[in-house]
């Protein structure tokens, strides 16, 4: 592990030296720390593609197939957006991953007084089914794979991205992607919640369970431990708590009826990959195992995929500096590194520029590349799991796992991942540790280059000679002016008609997604539709953290 | 003599709070008292607060992008209400943005990447000065 003291100065013999979540680190490990020795250690990692996967979910790994290089893109109207993902696919990237705004994650449309400061800025502007058709103009839904990032408006926006198929003749069992459908982290960590808890839940299970019935190819949820780690949770945290949520879902589910087999296969999950690279790849071989635990021991798991964790891998944002900017690229390169290591399915690689702007498209291209180099020039992807059986990465595998689990257990200790997040308990361990993070950034004790070790003067700023990222001021006014076009066309009864429907479905307690489907048909916007649910279940305040 | 008082707040829809919960952290630790409003606080509440808690110093953060706007609604319904308590903000925003917030009005603005010492100097700094009578 490197020297944690100022460059040229030894190593104090006092400090402990430890990984990112604080686990003790040896100088060198030998066969010695293997836990039960060889034949146990054999039985726990078992082979790629076979239980308990802890070497990865398939046999043949990235021989058999690259991971997909999936950039998180999004901003302005669906045209802009749409010519964006033409640009991406263009350069190699093999499929989409799409970033709404806020006013569409919140459930409202553009020209309400609340979105109007924030409609395309942190992604597209989505109001009717037929934006979403827009979004994917010159494309087919049946070829490409799609991620959203859309969670307390999941379902809305799974049921315009359905009409949006439809239109193009697509059938729904030929659609293949996946919604990010976890609204527990949004009340853990990324704060884009809008119903309370319970109906929340409700709803993330209706969209899993239609899914399970209607699209076999699209990844319904996928449950995530990225954005608490990137609010301040170590990576022993990110795991535990992500695996809480896992089972709350699947409790949630099997309490309808639905068989774990039945639906366990589709759900997908989503971690940070950050820069303490032996750590992270220890923490993605870990979850693999922790989670054929669960599903086996559990929920009773019979068919091997319902019990084999598939990942998508975000780099980490927060490890990236406004100072001398460039260095992220070689930070990204290495989270990139890291997740392929640990057996990602899917990449995302963070923009060097994103401490000033949302990504520019030299920014976003570099980071494609950046995923490209490390596939085809540096020969990782030729066997899998190529750290099996190192004793520091078997050792720190076996730690994690067992990290994870106690955290896990604390928090159904305090009555499960819900409960748990109504008391407010997560979100402090969060706050704390971003605290703690900061400040050990401010007195030295953690390096950051450039920021508080080999740092440079700069007067004209860090971001002098960058080209930024600007959006077209005109964007929020021209998409407003489409929606209300729209709306005037409309069928007025069907319209109507199909509200009743789902105000009726949603509040009988029915499962919401034939009627949104039919309410999206209808050209419903999703904020008329969110406004359902809204009068319904009425919205969550967060209580104060102090 | 109280200690000094910042009200701190999320406008607009963004949920982005690491940053702002930190900073409130380390103002406390420094003397402050603080008072969090939370996300998607709306121009109107962030003043009520300002004026029944007696705030010296006013603190968003916007990480969406949507900081100018949202500045200037603040800034607008600041002086309606004859609130002369300065408004700092931080969060994610391009150096061209830093000089035109300043220029409408903004006391101060600490973009991603400020050391979190030199954003509680920073307030501090201007609380006193509020505190004092002698603000702009």
């Amino acid at each position: 592990m490197a020297s944690r003291s100022e460059p040229g100065e030894p190593a104090t013999a006092s400090a402990p030296v430890t990984t990112d979540s604080g686990i003790p680190v040896a100088p060198v490990y030998t066969a010695d720390d293997v836990a039960g020795g060889t034949a146990a250690q054999a039985a726990r990692l078992g082979l790629p593609g076979q239980p308990p996967f802890t070497r990865g979910p398939y046999a043949s790994m990235y021989r058999g197939r690259l991971w997909t290089m999936r950039q998180f893109a999004g901003y302005g109207s669906a045209e802009e957006t749409n010519a964006r993902f033409h640009f991406l696919l263009g350069r190699g990237q093999t499929a989409l991953s799409v970033a709404f705004d806020l006013p569409t994650q919140l459930g409202y449309d553009s020209g309400h007084d609340i979105a109007r400061a924030e409609v395309g800025r942190v992604g597209v502007a989505i109001d009717t089914a037929e934006d979403m058709a827009d979004l994917f103009a010159g494309l087919r839904l049946d070829e490409v794979s799609v991620n959203f990032t859309i969670n307390a408006t999941a379902p809305v926006i799974l049921a315009t991205y359905l009409v949006a198929a439809e239109r193009q003749g697509v059938r729904y069992d030929q659609l293949s992607g996946t919604l990010q459908n976890d609204i527990l982290k949004e009340f853990l960590a990324r704060k884009a919640y809008v119903f309370p808890p319970g109906p929340s839940m409700r709803l993330a299970a209706d969209v899993v369970e239609y899914a399970s019935q209607l699209l076999p190819r699209f990844n319904p949820i996928s449950i995530t431990g990225y954005h608490a780690r990137e609010a301040g949770c170590s990576a022993v945290q990110e795991l535990g708590l992500t695996m809480a949520s896992a089972v709350a879902y699947c409790e949630e589910l099997t309490a309808r009826g639905l068989g774990f087999d039945r639906f366990a296969p589709r759900l997908s999950f989503h971690f940070a990959t950050t820069l303490d690279l032996f750590e992270e790849v220890a923490k993605l071989r870990a979850a693999r195992r922790l989670w054929y635990r669960i599903a086996t021991q559990r929920f009773g798991a019979a068919d091997p995929a319902a019990a084999r964790l598939r990942f998508f891998s975000g780099n980490s944002g927060t490890t990236l500096t406004a100072q001398q900017p460039l260095n992220n690229v070689i930070r990204s390169t290495i989270q990139c590194l890291g997740a392929v290591l640990g057996g990602a399915q899917s990449i995302h690689v963070m923009g060097y520029d994103e401490a000033f702007e949302i990504p520019s498209k030299e920014a976003v291209t570099l980071s494609l590349r950046t995923q490209q180099i490390v596939a085809l020039e540096t020969g990782v992807t030729r066997t899998a799991d190529p750290l099996a059986g190192s004793f520091f990465v078997e050792r720190l595998t076996d730690e994690i796992e067992a990290r994870a689990e106690a955290v896990l257990a604390e928090i159904e200790d305090a009555g499960g991942a819900v409960r748990a997040l109504e008391l407010g308990i997560p979100q402090r361990w969060i706050t704390e540790a971003a605290y703690q993070a900061e400040q050990e950034i401010a007195a030295g004790r953690r390096p950051k280059v450039g920021v508080n070790v080999h740092v440079s003067e700069d007067a004209d700023g860090p971001a002098q000679g960058m080209e930024l990222f600007h959006l077209d001021p005109g964007v929020a006014e021209r998409q407003i002016a489409r929606t209300r076009q729209r709306l005037a066309a409309r069928d007025g009864r069907a319209h109507a008609r199909a509200m009743q429907r789902l105000s009726q479905d949603a509040g009988a307690g029915r499962n919401v997604m034939p009627a949104l489907v039919e309410a999206a048909r209808a050209g419903a916007t999703v904020g008329e539709m969110s406004d359902v649910f809204r009068a319904l279940f009425g919205e969550f305040r967060e209580p104060s953290p102090w | 003599m109280r200690p000094p008082r910042v009200l701190l707040a999320k406008p607009g829809l963004d949920g982005h709070d690491r940053g702002i919960k930190v900073v409130g952290m380390a103002l406390r630790d420094a003397g402050a008292e603080v008072i969090y409003l939370g996300l998607r606080a709306t121009a109107a509440q962030i003043v009520r607060a300002a004026v029944e808690e007696d705030a010296d110093v006013i603190g968003i953060s916007s990480l969406s992008g949507a900081h100018m706007p949202i500045a200037e609604q603040l800034l607008a319904a600041m002086g309606v209400a004859g609130l002369d308590a300065p408004l700092v903000i931080g969060g994610t925003i391009p150096p061209d943005d830093v000089t035109a917030l300043r220029r409408l009005g903004v006391a101060a603005v600490f973009p991603v990447g400020t050391p979190l010492p030199g954003v509680v100097a920073g307030v501090l700094g201007l609380a006193r000065l509020a505190g004092s009578g002698t603000a702009a």
